[in-house]
């Protein structure tokens, strides 16, 4: 059950994300994001980080990805011509794309004692109640980062005000 | 697992009864509070009509305009009758009862999750996909224009409606909906957030903020006939407005029920334990307190439509300054004074 689970929305989540790359118009390619969204969310479920699932819910698939497609929708973006693509894109991008996820797999791989790890779905059933070790953390060991990375979206609020508002 | 599927099949189709039958309620409302009778034609005081208007719902036809963006003209009512039924899956409208046979079932609701009240939230905002999309699709500027008011307007006031709930989930210290529904147990009514926890203020941006969610008057400027022939849904037909239709009403079923859980204890009786000796059979103790919870759900939809029976409609811009420069820091000084006063009890 939770590897079946696993393995339909693993492949809708990267399903979502090819057709977010291969679709012409604007707004079918954020409805795949949002698809990518919705299918890690219910992975995080399944290892049993259900605030994570929750917050990605409510904060990306329902607040960020809203505002991509009512600013598509506002700006009547039409659908995209195909171009070729530089070659520069394709020189140093499929390398670079490459080079990437083999580091990425390499740390991950060689921490694997340091991060631990979960069975797939593994806390699916009997998941635990983690909410207040989770604000515990936000608000002691990780005070700081948390602190820091408001006051740099207030930042990002006030750049938007000023290149936002009319010329005096 | 098949009790279960059994539940979810009995619990979808009381929803949509209820659904059916609350557009009847708001109809006969309504038209009493105009001085008229309301539906009576098909059968005792109109009680088939509901039935009668899905049956021709059905038989209409489907209408598809030429220029609409079809996967997406289609999956819209989808997303959004989906998305409002779902919610009803965490929602607890009873006492814990288990019947003899399956000890892991419990009879008044669909699953009990640690983290209820944000799956509702989270289905709630991604229920505003389909009035979104519906108004893009059908490439038609009324719809394109109550569907951007519409978007606008639920991102406002989810902010407000989300943070007039910390209060309630401060005090209760967990998001489980039967928890928070236990912690208000204790003396009856006197323990209710909305008394006891003096979480009113929190109870009246909910409402407010709820009534902007769900697109229901005075802050319908989604779909004002004045200036947008209908909104979003100008060019749907057939089911497919049906399927809208109940959609918005299937949310006010979930906002009577959030408002019920968080601030008005749920399923317990207003009257604490006094009358816990009368009546005490297994079956009463499964029955009264769902008898309980519908009371209060229905007295919440009586609300709604004797609110839309009475207030005007906002203007857009009182709207906006309403929701932002009102209820928003009213909510967060709600959530300050109730941690500080939670801070110096404990």
């Amino acid at each position: 059950m939770q590897l079946a689970l696993f393995i339909i929305f693993g492949a809708l989540a990267l399903g979502g994300a090819l057709n977010l790359l291969f679709q012409r118009h604007p707004i079918n390619s954020a409805l795949s994001l949002v698809v990518v969204m919705m299918s890690l969310a219910v992975l995080y479920w399944s290892l049993g980080a259900e605030f994570l699932a929750a917050a990605q819910v409510i904060v990306y698939s329902g607040a960020i990805m809203v505002l991509f497609i009512f600013v598509i929708m506002l700006l009547n973006a039409g659908k995209e011509e195909r171009t070729k693509g530089s070659r520069a894109a394709y020189t140093v991008g499929f390398p670079g794309a490459a080079a990437i996820f083999c580091l990425l797999s390499f740390v991950f791989l060689s921490e694997r004692g340091a991060l631990k790890s979960s069975n797939i779905g593994g806390d699916l059933s009997n998941g635990l109640d983690n909410i207040a070790e989770v604000s515990a953390m936000l608000f002691t060991r990780q005070l700081l980062p948390f602190e820091v990375t408001s006051i740099l979206i207030l930042v990002a609020i006030l750049g938007a005000v000023v290149l936002a508002r009319k010329e005096q | 697992m098949l009790l279960s599927v059994l539940k979810v099949a009995v619990v979808l189709v009381i929803t949509l009864l209820a659904v059916a039958y609350t557009v009847l309620l708001e109809r006969k409302l309504l038209a009493r509070m105009q001085n008229r009778w309301g539906p009576s034609r098909v059968g005792p005081f109109g009680l088939l009509q509901p039935l009668v208007d899905g049956a021709k719902s059905f038989l209409k036809e489907d209408m598809n305009p030429l220029a609409v963006e079809r996967p997406l003209f289609i999956l819209a009512p989808i997303i959004a009758l989906g998305c409002a039924l779902i919610s009803v899956a965490v929602v607890p409208f009873g006492a814990v009862t288990h019947l003899k046979g399956a000890p892991g079932v419990d009879l008044f609701q669909i699953a009990n999750v640690n983290i209820g009240l944000l799956v509702i939230l989270g289905i709630t905002s991604i229920g505003v996909y389909g009035i979104t999309l519906s108004g893009w699709s059908s490439n038609n500027k009324y719809s394109l224009l109550g569907s951007l008011r519409s978007t606008a307007q639920v991102i406002s006031y989810e902010l407000a409606l989300g943070l007039s709930l910390v209060g309630v989930v401060l005090r209760a210290q967990s998001l489980n909906l039967r928890v928070i529904v236990s912690s208000q147990s204790a003396h009856g009514a006197l323990s209710w957030n909305i008394f006891g926890g003096f979480q009113i203020v929190a109870f009246f941006i909910y409402l407010m903020a709820a009534y902007a969610e769900t697109n229901r008057a005075p802050f319908d400027l989604v779909e004002a006939e004045n200036e947008l022939v209908a909104g979003y849904n100008t060019e749907y037909s057939s089911m497919k407005f049906a399927m809208f239709f109940m959609s918005e009403y299937a949310n006010m079923i979930t906002v009577s029920c959030v408002a019920t859980l968080l601030f008005f204890g749920g399923a317990s009786s207003p009257f604490g334990h006094i009358f816990d000796g009368l009546l005490n059979t297994p079956v009463f103790n499964a029955i009264i307190p769902v008898c309980w919870f519908v009371v209060k759900v229905f007295s919440f939809l009586a609300l709604y439509i004797w609110v839309r029976g009475t207030l005007p409609r906002f203007r857009y811009d009182q709207l906006m300054g309403f929701g932002w420069k009102f209820l928003l820091p009213l909510a967060m000084a709600n959530i300050i004074v109730t941690s500080f006063v939670l801070a110096m009890r404990g």
